[in-house]
C-alpha cells in the first residue's frame, strides 16, 4: 500500500510485520522516532506477542537483545551515534555469539565535539565486529532492507544492522510502498534458532575459549559472512518475487557500464550523486555510479567486476579514518587488484555538512582533470584550519579545538563581509 | 514427668543434623535427586566458597522450579572455572555474555519466555543471573538497578568475595575497609582499603521496593536453600547476596571457608536478613556474639592490623562497624524470659 510517511514510522511498521518478539528501547536522536512508534504499535495492541522494554542504557538495549536472542526471541533494537559506541561491547558479543539480533542504526557523527546530524562514523567504527552492515539508498529501501534482514540474520544466526541516513532519511516524509503482513510471511519464515537455551536441552553460551579453538571460532564468523556475500543476491531476487520491487543486494550501480570515472558512495547521497552524474552524463562526460548496499561483508567481487573497466575512481565517504584517511576507500582498494586506475578518496559531509551538487561537480571534474589530490576533503574551509593550527604555533594555550574553530567562523566571517561593503 | 529436650547440631556448628529435619525440611544437597548443576570437575580452587554457595543455589533453585531453570553469569571467577571449552560443569541451560551485563541479559531471556509462554510454549521456566561483587556492585550494577526499577523477572544473585578475584584480587567497591587487595596495598598510615567508601548493595537492592532481598552465607547453607527456594516462589525482581570467603584472595586456609562465614555473620560484620518490599522482615540471630578479631586474625588480608604493633586503632574501627550492625539488624538474640 502506497502511503506518505516519516522514514521512521515506515521503517516501524516494517519491523513490526516481521513479528519481533523482544524489542528494546534507548532514546538517541535521530534513531528515537523508531522505538516510539514500536511502542505505540505494541501498546495499542497493533503489534501482539512482543515484549516492549525501556531499558536504562544502548549497553542494557544490546544486552536485553543477546538474551532475548539466547532464549529463541526475534530480538530488534535500534541505536545511533553515542548508543552504538555506549554498546559496542554488547555488540561484538552480539556477533561473537553468533545471535540473529537486527538493528537499525540512524547514523550520525560521534562526538566530540558532540554533533547529532549526519555522517558513517558511528556505523564504520562496528565495521570489523562481526554485524552484517546494509545501507539504505531511500526510505523504501531502508524498510526493505528490515524485511530481507532478518532474514539473512536468522538464516545465517548473524546480527545485521541495517544503516539509515540520520534525519536525511529518518525523518524524511516520502512516499513508500508499505508490504502486507502475508507479503511478510511469506518472505520471512517463522525464527528457528540455532542454539537455544531450554531446559529440556541444556546447553553453556558464551563459554571461555582459549588459544586452541579461538582462531577457528572467529574463521567460522568470517565464512558466515562469506556465505552471506552467496545469500543476499539470492534474498533480494526473491524480495522482488513476492514484493515486486528491487532493493538490497549487495551493490547498485547507476550508469556505470561504459563509465571512465565510477563514483563509489552508500546511503542517502547516492540519489544527489546519480542527479550530478546525470547532469554531467548530458554534457557528455563518461561518468557512473557504484553504490555500496552491502558494506560488510564486503562484496569484493562484485565492486571488482563493476571497477574493471574505470580509469578512475572517486570514492565520496561520509567518515575518516583519523590518521588514514578513508575507510570505505580502503576496502575499495582490496576490489581493485591489477586495475591500476587512479583511486581518489574524497571525505564529504561530516557532522550533517551539506553535500551539494554544485560540489560534486567541482570534485568530480577535477578528478578527471587529473587535478584532485588522493585524499581531499569535501568544502573544508582552509582559512579556518589554517588560522587554528596558526594560532596553536604561536600560544601554548591556544584552548578548546571546537571553540576556537567557530570564533573564527564568526572572526573570518566577519572579515569577509567587511571585504563585500 | 519433666524431659530435657535435646538438639543434636554437628560438631563445632550450629547447623542441626539434616537426619533429624522434616523430609521437607531437608537439605537439597542432601537430597538423592540433586541436580548438580554445577557438577564436579570445574577449576576453582580448594575451599572456594564461590563454588560451594553457586552449587547449592543453583541446586535449591532447580529444585523449586522443577527444573526449569536458566542461569546467566558474569564474567569472573564463577564463569572462569566452571567453563573452559570444550568442557563445562553446568547441567544446564547457561549463558555467559560479558562482565557488566549479566541482569541485562536476564531481562531478555525473561522476556523471550514470557512471549513464548503466551504463545503456548513452556511457561514454567524462569532465570537465574548471577555474579561476582565486582559483576555486581561495579561493573554490572547499572543494569541491576534497571532489572530492579523494571521488576523484571529475575533472581539475582551477587557471590561476595569482597574483591575482584578473577583478575587477582584487586579492591571491589564490596571490599571492607582495611583490608589489602593487589590495589589497596598494606603499605603506608592506613595500610589497606580505606574507610567510609563502598556500597551496600542488599541496602541499595531494598531502595528499589522489589519484591525481594536476602543476605545468606555458606556457613548456614540450609539458610542459603531455603531463601533461594523462597525466591523463586516470587515473580518480579529478587536479590540474593552470598557471603563467599575466597581462600585466595583472602589469603585464609582452604578448610577455613566456612569458619569464616560463620564468624563473619557472628560478628555482626556480615547481617543475614530478609527483606520484602523494602522492609526487613527477618533477622538470623547471632548466637554467641564474638569480637570482629577472630573474624580478621585468620586472614591474610588483615595481617597489617596484627603485626608488631597491632592496630588497635583500626581494629575498634572495624568493631564499631559490626556493633552498628548489631544494633541496626538487631542481631542479638533475646535473653531468655
Ligand atoms: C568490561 C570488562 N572489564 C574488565 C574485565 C576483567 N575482569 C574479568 S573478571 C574480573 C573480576 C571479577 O570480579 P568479581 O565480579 O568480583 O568476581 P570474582 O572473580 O571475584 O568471583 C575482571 C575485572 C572484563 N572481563 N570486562
Ligand atoms: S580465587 Fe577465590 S573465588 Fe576464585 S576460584 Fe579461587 S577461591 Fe574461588
Ligand atoms: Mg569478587
Amino acid at each position: 500500500m502506497l502511503k506518505q510517511t516519516e522514514g521512521s514510522r515506515a521503517v516501524a511498521e516494517a519491523v513490526a510485520l516481521c513479528r519481533p518478539e523482544v524489542i528494546c528501547a534507548y532514546p538517541i536522536s535521530p534513531q528515537t522516532h523508531i522505538v516510539e512508534a514500536l511502542g505505540e504499535q505494541v501498546k495499542s495492541g497493533a503489534l501482539v506477542n512482543c515484549e516492549f522494554i525501556n531499558v536504562e542504557s544502548e549497553f542494557a538495549a544490546m544486552s536485553v537483545a543477546i538474551g532475548a536472542s539466547a532464549a529463541g526471541a526475534r530480538a530488534y533494537t535500534a541505536t545511533a551515534s553515542q548508543g552504538l559506541l555506549f554498546m559496542a561491547e554488547a555488540v561484538f558479543n552480539a556477533a561473537g555469539l553468533g545471535l540473529p539480533i537486527v538493528m537499525t542504526v540512524a547514523n550520525r557523527a560521534i562526538g566530540a565535539p558532540i554533533n547529532i546530524w549526519n555522517d558513517h562514523t558511528d556505523a564504520m567504527s562496528q565495521r570489523d565486529c562481526g554485524w552484517i552492515q546494509l545501507f539504505a539508498e531511500n526510505n523504501q529501501e531502508a524498510l526493505d532492507l528490515h524485511i530481507q534482514a532478518f532474514r539473512l540474520a536468522e538464516e545465517l544466526s548473524v546480527p545485521v544492522m541495517v544503516c539509515m541516513d540520520g534525519f536525511i532519511l529518518t525523518h524524511a516524509y516520502e512516499r513508500v510502498d508499505m508490504p502486507t503482513q502475508e507479503q511478510v510471511d511469506t518472505y520471512l519464515p517463522p525464527y528457528a534458532p540455532r542454539q537455544i537455551l531450554d531446559p529440556a536441552e541444556p546447553v553453556s553460551i558464551g563459554a571461555m575459549v582459549g588459544p586452541e579453538a579461538f582462531m577457528e571460532v572467529r574463521y567460522l564468523a568470517h565464512a558466515k559472512q562469506m556465505q552471506a556475500i552467496e545469500l543476499i543476491p539470492g534474498y533480494a531476487e526473491e524480495f522482488r518475487g513476492v514484493f515486486g520491487r528491487d532493493s538490497g543486494g549487495l551493490i547498485h550501480t547507476y550508469r556505470a557500464d561504459d563509465a571512465e570515472t565510477i563514483v563509489v558512495a552508500l546511503g542517502s547521497v547516492l540519489g544527489t550523486v546519480k542527479d550530478t552524474v546525470d547532469e554531467m552524463r548530458e554534457r557528455g562526460i563518461s561518468i557512473g555510479v557504484l553504490g555500496i548496499a552491502c558494506f560488510r561483508p564486503w562484496p569484493l567481487l562484485a565492486v571488482r567486476a563493476v571497477l574493471a573497466g574505470a580509469k578512475r575512481v572517486v570514492v565520496l565517504e561520509k567518515s575518516l579514518a583519523v590518521g588514514l584517511g578513508g575507510i570505505v576507500s580502503a576496502n575499495v582498494e582490496t576490489s581493485l587488484a591489477a586495475n591500476t586506475c587512479e583511486l581518489y578518496a574524497v571525505i564529504a559531509g561530516l557532522g550533517g555538512r551539506p553535500i551539494t551538487r554544485a560540489s560534486l561537480h567541482r570534485v568530480f571534474g577535477e578528478a578527471i582533470a587529473g587535478k584532485l589530490a588522493h585524499l581531499s576533503f569535501l568544502d573544508l574551509d582552509h582559512t579556518i584550519v589554517d588560522r587554528v593550527l596558526a594560532r596553536e604555533q604561536q600560544t601554548r594555550r591556544s584552548g578548546p579545538i571546537a571553540e576556537a574553530v567557530l570564533r573564527d567562523i564568526a572572526a573570518v566571517s566577519g572579515l569577509r563581509a567587511k571585504d563585500q561593503t | 514427668m519433666s524431659y530435657q529436650p535435646i538438639k543434636f547440631y554437628q560438631t563445632g556448628t550450629f547447623t542441626v543434623g539434616n537426619r533429624l529435619l522434616e523430609p521437607e525440611d531437608r537439605s537439597v544437597q542432601a537430597n538423592m535427586r540433586r541436580t548438580n548443576s554445577l557438577n564436579s570437575g570445574h577449576r576453582a580452587c580448594q575451599g572456594c566458597g564461590e563454588a560451594l554457595g553457586a552449587r547449592y543455589a543453583i541446586d535449591a533453585a532447580m529444585s523449586a522450579t522443577d527444573n526449569q531453570l536458566i542461569a546467566v553469569n558474569a564474567t569472573g571467577c564463577l564463569e572462569v572455572f566452571s567453563t573452559p571449552y570444550p568442557e563445562t560443569s553446568w547441567q544446564i541451560p547457561w549463558i555467559h555474555s560479558l562482565f557488566g551485563n549479566t541482569a541485562a541479559v536476564a531481562t531478555g531471556i525473561a522476556a523471550a519466555l514470557k512471549i513464548k509462554a503466551i504463545k503456548g510454549g513452556n511457561d514454567r521456566v524462569r532465570v537465574i543471573a548471577q555474579g561476582g561483587d565486582g559483576g555486581t556492585t561495579d561493573i554490572g550494577f547499572g543494569c541491576l538497578s534497571g532489572m530492579f526499577e523494571r521488576n523484571d523477572d529475575v533472581l539475582y544473585i551477587c557471590y561476595d568475595n569482597e574483591g575482584y578475584m578473577n583478575t587477582g584480587v584487586q579492591r571491589s567497591s564490596a571490599t571492607p575497609p582495611a583490608a589489602r587487595t593487589a590495589t589497596t596495598m598494606a603499605v603506608g598510615e592506613q595500610p589497606g582499603n580505606v574507610f567510609g567508601q563502598g556500597k551496600n548493595l542488599p541496602l541499595i537492592a531494598m531502595a528499589h521496593g522489589i519484591p525481594y532481598v536476602a543476605t545468606a552465607t555458606v556457613a548456614d547453607l540450609h539458610d542459603l536453600e531455603a531463601k533461594v527456594t523462597r525466591a523463586m516462589q516470587i515473580h518480579g525482581a529478587r536479590y540474593i547476596h552470598i557471603f563467599v570467603p575466597c581462600p585466595l584472595g583472602w589469603g585464609s586456609a582452604s578448610n577455613d571457608t566456612i569458619r569464616l562465614a560463620r564468624l563473619a555473620k557472628e560478628t555482626g560484620l556480615f547481617p543475614v536478613f530478609e527483606a520484602e518490599h523494602g522492609e526487613v522482615t527477618a533477622v538470623s540471630k547471632i548466637r554467641r556474639p564474638l569480637p570482629v578479631d577472630d573474624y580478621l586474625k585468620l586472614q591474610r588480608r588483615f595481617a597489617h592490623l596484627f603485626g608488631a604493633r597491632p592496630r588497635t586503632d583500626v581494629i575498634a574501627r572495624i568493631q564499631a562497624q559490626a556493633d552498628r550492625n548489631i544494633r541496626k539488624y538487631q542481631l542479638l538474640q533475646e535473653a531468655p524470659q
